[in-house]
C-alpha cells in the first residue's frame, strides 16, 4: 500500500490523474516487454519526490533526433519533461538562452555531479582544435568531456552521436567522431538510427529510472530489445521474399501489392533494428511499409558501408557467399525450412512459388546453398 | 556602450550566436554568427545522384523532407525527367503538411516563450481564461475546469522547484505584457500543440515511412505505390480517408487555435509592428506546382522579388543576380575575399580565422561566421513566410489579400506594418491558414486520379544510369517553411561531381558583405528596445520571428584542407583530390534557361 500512497501523492503533486499516471507506467512496462506486474514497480520508481535531472546536448547535428523525441507517442514528450524527468538543458526547446542557458548547464554539472543523465545528439569535430562546432565560445569536445564526464550515464541518440554518422562519412571534412571515441570510458548506451526511434529511447529512460541500471546491451552498447534482431526477420514483406516475389520496378504490380523490395536495394537483410515492430509516429508506418527499401540506418558507419542504397545486396547475410542476388529467392524456396528455423522468427512461407515472377533460374537449377545458422 | 552576446541562441535549430551593441536602451549594432560546420556538399561528391536526396535531407531534421525535395528536383532537372501527376500531388501534400506542422511548432514551442510568462499563468482566473478563450475561438477545450487542470499542472511543476525546460526562463522580465489569463491560455495551447504536431505528422509516416527524415522520394517520382484496388498499396482508399481526417483536424487547429492565439498575443504587443523591420527587400522562388515544375505561373505560392518596401512592383527572379560574399565568413576565395561569386562558380574553401576557443567575443571587424552572405543584385534579401505573403499580396492573390487585409483591419494597420517582428509571426500564421485550406484539394485530386485507375507514381525512363548523358547539370528550387531553397547538382559519369545549396537561413542569418551591408537578422535588430541588457529577451523576439535554422544555413564545405580516409583518419592530401571544381558554364546556363 505504501507504493499506492506514494503514487497518489505523486499524482496530486504533479497535477495529473492517477489513472493517467498508471496508464503511462503500463505502457512503459509493455514497451520493455515486462510482465504487467512491473507497472507498480515502474510507478513506484517514478514517484520519487525529486525527479531525476537530464540534460540534452546537441553538437554537429540536424536536430532530427530532437524532433523524433517531440513525436514520442508513449510516453509523450510532455509526459517525459513534465512528469518523469527534469530536462534542465536542451537548446532546441528550453526557455533560457545565452548566459541563462549556460548557467543552467553549469548548475547541473556542479550540483548534480554523478547523478544526472545526459543525452547527446550529433557528431563531435576533432580537426583544427574543434573550431567546427562551438557553443557559448566553447568547443563541442570541451563541453562533452565536462558534461558527460560527470554524469551518471550517457545516452547517445542517432547515428552521428554514435559513430560520427553522416558528418563522419568520407571524406570527413571536420574530423568528426562519435561520442564514445571523443570521450572514452564513460557509461554509455547507444541508440543509433537516423534518427533514433523515440519509442526505444523512452523505454531505455524508464528502464534506467525503474531499475537503476541500463537495459541489456550488445557489444556496441545498443539495447538488445531494440537492436537484437534483423529487420529482414521481422519484415511484413518477408513472406514475399521467401516466395521469390520481388518488386522489379517502382510502381509495378508487385510494388502496388506490397512485395519484397530486396531487388530495389533494400538493406533489411543486413540491418538490425526494431523498425518493423515498433514502427514510427505512433506505429503508423515505417519505410518498407511505405514502399522504399531500408537503408540500414542503425548499422555501424552505414552511410559509407551500406550505400549505394539502390544497389541490391550482393551477399545477404545468412546465405552462402557465392550465391548471387538474383538467386536468393530461389535458394530460399529450396531451403526454406532450414532458413526459417535459422532465423527463429516463426515466419512460414504461406505462398507457393509464383510462376512468371522474378528472373532467377527455376528451382531445380538454383544452387541450393546450405543456409548458415549464424546468429544475426 | 556594451557588447551583449547571446550564445547559444536557444529555441532554434542549430548553433547561432548573436553579438549586439546596446546604447541607451537600444540595439545600435548587431552581428549574426553560425558556429557549426559539417560539410555535406563535399560528402555528396562521388555518390549516386539518385540517392543524393537521402544524404541532403540530413542537412536538417527540423526542416526534414525539404532538402530531399530540392535534391530530387535538381537531379530530375539535370536528367530531364518529368514526374507523374500522382508523385507531384504526394510531394505537394508532404510539403504542405511540413509547412503547417513546422509553423505550429515554431509559434508554440520555439517562439511563444518570448511573449508568454509561464509563471504568470499561476495568477490567472480559470473562469476568466475560459471567457477569453471563448471570446476568440470556437475551440471546444475552453472550460474553466479545463484551464484549472492546466493551471494545477503548472502549479505542481513550480512547487516542485524542478521546472524542467522552463527552469531557465526569463520569468518576471518587464517585457512580458500578457495578462495572466492569456498566459494560461497560451500554456494550455503549448501542450495541445505538442499533441497536434505529433498527430498531424502521421501523414508523413504514411507517405514518407517516418518523420523525421522521410524515406520515400525517388528521382522520377515517389515510392508510395498507389492503387485503389490493392489493400497493400501505400496509397489506397483507406489511407485517403486517414489523410482527410488528419488534414481536417489540422485545419481546425490552425483556424481555431493557432491563428486566434497569434492575433490575441499580437494585440498585447502592438508596438512590435514597429520593431524588427529589417531590409525591406523580399524574395520567393515560389512553389506548389499545379502542373509541371517548369511552369512557375502555375505555382500556388507565387515567385517574385520586392525591393525597398515597394509593394507596387513585383520584380521577376533573375538567378544571374545571385552571388555570395565571404568577406566576413570563415572561407576564402581564389579571386580575393572582397569579390562575390555566383553559386554556379561555387567556391567554398573554409579557413577558420576566429578566436581560439574558448572565447568571449568575436572579431566582428574581420570574419565572424560559418555562413556566407548571399546577395541578390548586390542587395541583401529576406526570405520566408513574410516574403511569400507579401509577394502573393503584391501579386494580387485574392485569397491572400483577403486574409491579410482582415488581419490588418483588426489592428487598424497599413500593409507596411507587416515589415516587422510581428509581421513575420502574423504572415506565418496566415500562410498556415492558406495551406490547410489548400491541402484537402490535393488529397482529393490524388483520390480522383486513383479512382480513375491512374496508378503511375514513378517515371522510370531514366532510372537506369546507363540511360544518362555523360555529363549534365541541373537545379531544384523550393519554398521550404523558412524560405527559398535551391540545390544545384552537376553529374558526370553517373556520379555527383559538384553539389551546391543556397538555403533560407543563409539569406536571413548571413553576415555583412564586402560593402558592409548587414544581413537580414543584423538589420532587423537595429533600434530594438532593450529593457535590461543582462536579459536581452527582446533580441530573441526578433531573431525568433525569422524561425532560424542554422544546420541548414551552414552546409558548405572545404576544398583545400585535409582529406580523410573512410575511418576518418587524416590522410596525406593527394593532388586534386579534394578541391571543389568550379561549376561549368553549362550549369549556370541550365539555371538561366530553366526560365526562373
Amino acid at each position: 500500500m505504501a507504493i499506492d500512497e506514494s503514487v497518489l501523492e505523486t499524482c496530486k503533486r504533479r497535477g495529473i490523474s492517477r489513472r493517467r499516471f498508471m496508464e503511462f507506467c503500463g505502457t512503459m512496462a509493455a514497451t520493455l516487454a515486462l510482465p504487467k506486474a512491473y507497472t507498480q514497480t515502474i510507478a513506484a520508481a517514478l514517484s520519487q519526490k525529486r525527479k531525476p535531472v537530464m540534460v540534452w546536448l546537441e553538437f554537429q547535428d540536424c536536430a532530427g533526433n530532437t524532433e523524433s523525441m517531440l513525436r514520442s507517442p508513449h510516453p509523450t514528450i510532455e509526459d517525459i519533461v513534465l512528469e518523469t524527468l527534469s530536462l534542465e538543458y536542451h537548446e532546441t526547446i528550453m526557455a533560457g538562452y545565452g548566459k541563462h542557458a549556460e548557467a543552467a548547464l553549469k548548475r547541473v554539472v556542479d550540483e548534480e555531479k554523478g547523478k544526472y543523465l545526459v543525452v547527446v545528439e550529433g557528431a563531435i569535430p576533432t580537426a583544427d582544435d574543434g573550431v567546427y562546432c562551438t557553443i557559448g565560445g566553447r568547443t563541442a569536445l570541451d563541453i562533452a568531456r565536462e558534461v558527460c564526464g560527470s554524469a551518471a550515464a550517457t545516452i547517445s541518440v542517432g547515428a552521428c552521436a554514435w559513430d560520427g554518422g553522416l558528418v563522419r562519412s568520407n571524406p570527413n571534412p571536420t574530423g568528426a567522431v562519435g561520442l564514445h571515441e571523443a570521450v572514452p570510458g564513460i557509461a554509455i548506451v547507444n541508440l543509433p538510427g537516423c534518427p533514433h526511434n523515440s519509442v526505444n529511447t523512452a523505454a531505455v529512460l524508464v528502464h534506467y529510472l525503474t531499475f537503476g541500471v541500463l537495459p541489456a546491451l550488445d557489444p556496441e552498447n545498443r539495447p538488445l530489445f531494440a537492436y537484437g534482431q534483423l529487420i529482414h526477420d521481422q519484415c511484413e514483406r518477408r513472406a514475399h521474399y521467401d516466395a521469390g516475389r520481388y518488386v522489379q520496378a517502382w510502381g509495378d504490380e508487385g510494388h502496388r501489392k506490397g512485395w519484397c523490395l530486396f531487388k530495389m536495394g533494400c538493406k533489411g537483410p543486413e540491418a538490425n533494428y526494431n523498425c518493423p515492430t515498433v514502427r514510427w509516429n505512433g506505429a503508423t508506418s515505417w519505410p518498407v511499409k511505405s514502399g522504399h527499401g531500408c537503408i540500414a540506418c542503425a548499422s555501424s558507419r552505414f552511410w559509407d558501408t551500406k550505400s549505394p542504397f539502390y544497389e541490391r545486396l550482393p551477399h545477404p547475410a545468412g546465405f552462402g557467399v557465392d550465391v548471387t542476388a538474383g538467386e536468393i529467392g530461389w535458394t530460399v524456396v529450396a531451403g526454406v525450412a532450414v532458413a526459417t528455423a535459422a532465423h527463429a522468427v516463426g515466419h512460414v512461407v504461406r505462398d507457393h512459388f509464383h510462376p512468371g515472377d522474378g528472373d532467377g533460374p527455376p528451382p531445380e537449377e538454383a544452387k541450393a546453398e546450405k543456409p548458415t545458422t549464424e546468429v544475426h | 556602450m556594451a557588447r551583449v552576446v547571446i550564445d547559444p541562441v536557444t529555441r532554434i535549430e542549430g548553433h547561432l550566436r548573436i553579438e549586439t551593441e546596446i546604447n541607451g536602451g537600444r540595439v545600435t549594432d548587431a552581428w549574426s554568427s553560425g558556429t557549426m560546420f559539417r560539410g555535406i556538399e563535399l560528402i555528396l561528391r562521388g555518390r549516386d545522384p539518385r540517392e543524393a536526396w537521402i544524404w541532403a535531407q540530413r542537412i536538417c531534421g527540423v526542416c526534414t523532407t525539404v532538402h530531399a525535395l530540392a535534391s530530387v528536383r535538381a537531379v530530375e532537372n539535370a536528367l530531364g525527367i518529368d514526374i507523374p501527376d500522382n508523385a507531384r500531388l504526394v510531394r505537394n501534400i508532404i510539403a504542405a503538411s511540413q509547412n503547417v506542422q513546422d509553423h505550429v511548432i515554431h509559434f508554440y514551442h520555439l517562439h511563444a516563450l518570448d511573449w508568454v510568462d509561464v509563471t504568470l499563468a499561476l495568477k490567472a482566473d480559470p473562469a476568466k481564461t475560459s471567457q477569453l478563450a471563448q471570446s476568440i475561438s470556437e475551440w471546444p477545450k475552453s472550460s474553466a475546469t479545463y484551464f484549472k487542470g492546466v493551471q494545477d499542472r503548472v502549479k505542481a511543476l513550480v512547487a516542485s522547484r524542478q521546472l524542467s525546460l522552463f527552469s531557465s526562463g526569463d520569468w518576471g522580465h518587464p517585457a512580458y505584457q500578457l495578462p495572466p489569463e492569456a498566459n494560461l491560455l497560451a500554456v494550455a495551447h503549448y501542450i495541445e500543440a505538442l499533441d497536434m504536431q505529433r498527430d498531424f505528422i502521421r501523414i508523413h509516416a504514411v507517405l514518407g515511412g517516418k518523420n523525421p527524415h522521410l524515406q520515400t522520394y525517388l528521382v522520377g517520382g515517389m515510392s508510395t505505390a498507389i492503387d485503389g484496388n490493392e489493400p497493400e498499396a501505400v496509397i489506397n482508399p483507406e489511407r485517403i480517408t486517414l489523410f482527410n481526417e488528419l488534414a481536417a483536424r489540422a485545419k481546425t487547429f490552425v483556424q481555431q487555435v493557432y491563428v486566434p492565439d497569434v492575433l490575441a498575443v499580437a494585440s498585447f504587443y502592438k508596438e512590435w509592428f514597429g520593431y524588427g523591420e529589417g531590409l525591406g527587400n523580399f524574395m520567393a522562388y515560389g512553389d506548389f506546382p499545379s502542373g509541371s515544375i517548369n511552369d512557375p505561373a502555375g505555382f500556388f505560392f507565387p515567385r517574385g522579388v520586392l525591393l525597398g518596401r515597394d509593394l507596387a512592383t513585383v520584380h521577376p527572379v533573375d538567378p544571374e543576380k545571385i552571388a555570395e560574399y565571404v568577406t566576413h565568413s570563415w572561407y576564402e576565395y581564389s579571386v580575393g575575399d572582397q569579390a562575390s561569386r555566383r553559386p554556379a562558380e561555387g567556391e567554398t574553401n573554409p579557413k577558420y580565422s576566429g578566436p581560439k576557443p574558448p572565447y568571449l567575443v568575436l572579431d566582428t571587424d574581420s570574419k565572424y561566421s560559418w555562413l556566407k552572405s548571399p546577395r541578390y543584385d548586390e542587395k541583401p534579401m529576406e526570405v520566408g513566410p513574410l516574403a511569400r505573403t507579401l509577394i502573393a499580396y503584391a501579386s494580387g492573390d485574392a485569397q491572400v489579400k483577403k486574409i491579410v487585409d482582415s488581419v490588418l483591419a483588426k489592428f487598424n494597420a497599413p500593409p507596411t506594418a507587416l515589415f516587422s517582428t510581428l509581421g513575420r509571426i502574423a504572415a506565418r500564421a496566415i500562410e498556415a491558414d492558406i495551406v490547410v485550406q489548400k491541402l484537402p484539394e490535393w488529397i482529393a485530386q490524388l483520390d480522383d486520379n486513383m479512382a480513375h485507375g491512374d496508378v503511375r507514381i514513378h517515371n522510370g525512363d531514366k532510372w537506369d544510369p546507363e540511360s544518362w548523358p555523360k555529363s549534365c547539370a541541373g537545379f531544384g528550387l523550393e519554398e521550404a517553411p523558412r524560405g527559398s531553397l535551391g540545390h544545384w547538382v552537376e553529374i558526370e559519369n553517373k556520379k555527383i561531381v559538384n553539389y551546391q545549396c543556397i538555403v533560407p537561413s543563409t539569406w536571413n542569418a548571413g553576415p555583412r558583405d564586402a560593402h558592409g551591408q548587414r544581413g537580414a537578422y543584423e538589420a532587423a535588430l537595429l533600434n530594438t528596445p532593450i529593457a535590461d541588457p543582462e536579459r536581452p529577451l527582446e533580441v530573441l523576439r526578433t531573431i525568433h520571428s525569422f524561425d532560424p535554422c542554422l544546420a541548414c544555413a551552414v552546409h558548405v564545405v572545404d576544398g583545400k584542407s585535409r582529406s580523410y580516409g573512410r575511418d576518418g583518419v587524416a590522410v596525406p592530401e593527394t593532388e586534386g583530390s579534394t578541391s571543389l571544381p568550379p561549376v561549368p558554364a553549362a550549369l549556370y546556363k541550365a539555371v538561366v534557361q530553366g526560365g526562373l
